[in-house]
């Protein structure tokens, strides 16, 4: 049963130095103030997964909590770069970034094969790239059945999975609509979870398409409203595309970024 | 016809024509995107757009910033997962044309959006990478590209083959096994390539109005194939620059 608490005290017992951890949301829902809390506790040696890491993963890698990153896609959707995550690669700022790199369909594979209890999963993909040279979780395989050389991808199972939804009640069931992207398999294939949501209910009213993650398979729900802010929750509030355009001018230059990290942590500067 | 027009203007009308009514496009962020949603209010208004992030049909009254901003999926004919969207719609080839941007781009469509500069692990400029590109390129029925030219932009060889063109000539892909044809066409800021039927190598087939050859031969980092019947594309029309303002606007 999922457990009823605050983003500090979630993130304080749940994310530890070292963890693998995945904050999923593709572009909508990003669990951006659990990020940002990740940041205040100081955690380090992070390997951070995520399809997109985009701002967040740019706050966290800039603020030094991140030893790995796997990723599929790198940058500022719409906006252009993301420069901590640039600065990381490129000059070990302000600590060196180890890599793993996919496509989004190996990404979403190794998340389905995470949540499935399996070691790996297979898609056609890949074929011809120099993705596979550089990154150990690419292999060829060969169908058992029709003789295709085909791709493997290893599953993914973060330590901690962390996402955000629109609401769950008060047993910790949770409810999210709208573009959904892989967070139901980041949470299933995770051995810890936390949920932050827009809002606690009593009753969770049905809503067509909408997923719903039971709370035995949640570790801990957070009430954190406005959390996927600069991102959006449908039915709450739109997304602030002028923040991702505002971002590029924080995240480009280390003093700046330096700035707005002291004022997250409450650092006088 | 319009005279009153700018490069990127005529890029975007050029990568919307492309796209014919009644067809499925897997639309990348940004120009592809700009081109596909000129193309639904021009000519094509039964043109599915579907986005990585899930949505299919989407109906998009503006542009959006992101492949996922709200308005692609309450427009949507239907919302579903990711890995629903390259496993079930992609992969087995259910999508006609995959519409891709790039930051590097060789003279047989091999695309780069990785690394600037030979080694990977020492990059002069990291990209963001690959997303949905390497099995857009391999899965779609054919692949169109809209990139600024310029010899930065349009190298002999890649740096980094990200998504895959025609490789290194006629032929690569079926040793491959790929399913889709690859690049079918490269629209930019000057005319038009194509990858010529005898060696897959990108060749100008069109130039814009205005565009001396020189300039297209200046912008190309390799020695640039001209087809023998080079022709020159049909100006934008006041309806495409009206519309297409109005989509910038919205």
């Amino acid at each position: 049963m999922a457990e009823l608490l605050s983003l500090e005290e979630a993130v304080g017992r749940l994310v530890h130095d070292g963890d693998t951890v995945a904050l999923e949301g593709f572009t909508h829902l990003i669990p951006v103030a659990a990020g940002q809390e990740i940041i205040r506790q100081g955690r380090r040696g992070l390997t951070l997964v995520r399809m997109t890491p985009d701002i967040v993963y740019d706050q966290l890698i800039g603020a030094g909590c991140a030893s790995k990153l796997i990723f599929s896609w790198g940058g500022n959707p719409g906006v252009g770069s993301l420069h901590r995550f640039r600065d990381a690669v490129q000059h070990d700022w302000p600590v060196p970034l180890e890599i793993e790199e996919h496509s989004h369909a190996g990404m979403a594979n190794r998340y389905v094969a995470g949540a499935s209890g399996l070691p790996f999963a297979v898609l056609r993909g890949y074929t011809g790239t120099d993705l596979p040279a550089q990154t150990d979780t690419i292999k060829p395989i060969t169908c058992p059945f029709t003789g295709e050389r085909l791709t493997a991808v290893p599953a993914l199972n973060p330590d901690v999975t962390i996402v955000h939804a629109q609401r769950a009640d008060r047993q910790g069931n949770v409810q999210m609509w709208g573009i959904t992207g892989v967070q139901k398999e980041a949470v299933l294939a995770a051995k810890r979870s936390i949920v932050t949501v827009e809002e606690i209910v009593d009753e969770l009213e049905p809503r067509p398409g909408a997923v719903v993650l039971p709370a035995w398979v949640v570790t801990a729900v957070a009430e954190v409203p406005g959390g996927a802010k600069p991102s959006y929750a449908a039915g709450y509030y739109e997304r602030d595309n002028s923040a991702y355009q505002a971002w590029d001018e924080v995240g480009r230059d280390r003093e700046e970024f330096t700035k707005w990290l002291n004022e997250l942590t409450g650092v006088k500067a | 016809m319009s005279t009153d027009y700018t490069a990127d203007e005529m890029m975007s009308i050029a990568a919307a024509r492309a796209l014919s009514d009644g067809t499925s496009c897997f639309v990348g962020i940004g120009l592809p995107s700009k081109a596909a949603n000129l193309a639904r209010r021009a000519h094509a208004p039964n043109l599915t757009l579907i986005y990585e992030s899930g949505c299919l049909g989407a109906k998009p009254s503006h542009l959006p910033l992101s492949i996922g901003d709200g308005e692609l999926a309450d427009t949507a004919d239907a919302v579903v997962s990711v890995p629903e969207v390259f496993n079930y719609w992609l992969q087995p080839g259910r999508i006609d044309v995959g519409f891709l941007g790039a930051a590097q781009l060789d003279k047989f469509g091999n695309i780069n959006t990785t690394v600037i500069g030979s080694d990977y692990h020492d990059p002069k400029v990291r990209l963001p990478g690959a997303g949905g590109a390497p099995e857009i390129a391999a899965s779609c029925g054919e692949v169109f590209i809209v990139l600024r030219q310029s010899p930065r932009a349009f190298v002999e060889k890649v740096d980094f083959v990200t998504s895959f063109g025609h490789g290194s000539g006629k032929g690569d892909r079926e040793k491959l096994g790929l399913p889709g044809q690859g690049p079918t066409l490269v629209v930019t800021d000057l005319g038009l390539m194509r990858p010529d039927p005898e060696t897959a190598e990108l060749t100008l087939t069109e130039l814009h109005p205005g565009v001396e050859l020189e300039q297209a031969i200046k912008a190309t980092g390799w020695t640039l194939k001209v087809a023998d019947d080079l022709k020159v594309t049909p100006a934008p029309t006041e309806q495409e620059l009206t519309l297409l303002r109005e989509l910038e606007k919205a």
